[in-house]
């Protein structure tokens, strides 16, 4: 049951990121990126961090998604992607190099090293480490989570709204219109 | 029960998809958009890696970069529409020159 709910939110997130990089609006590319960001929350509710994905679903899918919409509405666009392309040869080049990037990848993550076989942390069986632990103290839940972030992550934390703070006064600063 | 595997191959997949949009396309808004798309695939590794190790901590860090990821954002589109404001036009091939 979980594999057959991953296969189909994994194939309509694919579709939704390759309906992004195909479809010449940006409005229809935007709401590909919605259907994506969701399928990635649902992805993370199988993997258990409840906290993520409702944190994705209102972060993501609400606050940076309507910013997008927005700044693709006041943008007026529709037109730019029409005319001839002086690097289209580049371009073309680009597809195969992406296809090489995602062999590499794979390759990778089916290493002994970073994939299943052998684990280099002692004392963590590979198989089913979750399924071993009782779901009432199975680390990654949304208690364990608010743990650490005001716990260990305290200082990150704050640094955080800091830094949430500047990007609020860079955007007035450079979305300001100059008067004169 | 999946297999993290599965979560990381479709995670390579995603963030495969994001790097050929980005460099595909010429609309600045949807270079960003490939961006995020990239940050959601590395997220969704991360987040995998931390349950195949029982590890809350992937989770915390996966939010510190949600947060960033808003911060940039912001910033981000501000900059595409100061840039629109002065050119009236929205093509990254336009803004080859680091000054105007």
């Amino acid at each position: 049951m979980e594999l057959v709910t991953f296969f189909g939110v994994a194939i309509l997130a694919v579709a939704s990121a390759l309906g992004l990089v195909l479809r010449r609006n940006p409005i229809h590319g935007a709401l590909f990126l919605v259907v994506n960001l969701g399928c990635v929350a649902v992805l993370y509710l199988l993997l258990g961090a409840e906290f993520l994905a409702l944190a994705q679903i209102i972060i993501y899918a609400g606050a940076i998604m309507v910013l997008f919409v927005f700044a693709i509405m006041v943008l007026i666009p529709g037109k730019e992607e029409t005319g001839p392309d002086p690097l289209r040869p580049q371009r073309l080049l680009a597809v195969p190099l992406g296809a090489v990037l995602l062999l590499e990848a794979v390759l990778v993550l089916r290493s002994h090293v970073v994939g299943g076989g052998s684990s280099r942390f002692p004392g963590h069986q590979p198989g089913s480490p979750l399924a071993a632990v009782p779901p009432a103290v199975r680390p990654g839940g949304i208690e364990s989570v608010g743990r650490l972030l005001l716990g260990d992550y305290l200082f990150a934390f704050e640094v955080t709204s800091v830094l949430l703070l500047a990007a609020l006064v860079g955007v007035l600063t450079l979305a300001k219109r100059k008067a004169e | 029960m999946v297999p993290e595997t599965y979560y990381t191959m479709l995670s390579a997949i995603l963030f495969s998809i994001g790097v050929v949009g980005v460099l595909v396309r010429r609309n600045p808004l949807v270079i960003f958009m490939s961006i995020e798309l990239m940050l959601n695939a590395a997220n969704l590794a991360l987040v995998a890696f931390g349950a195949r190790f029982g590890a809350a901590d992937a989770q915390v860090l996966v939010f510190f970069v949600m947060t960033v990821a808003a911060a940039e954002v912001a910033v981000g589109l501000a900059i595409i529409v100061a840039i629109f404001r002065l050119r009236r036009r929205l093509s990254v091939d336009d803004l080859s020159l680091m000054r105007w």
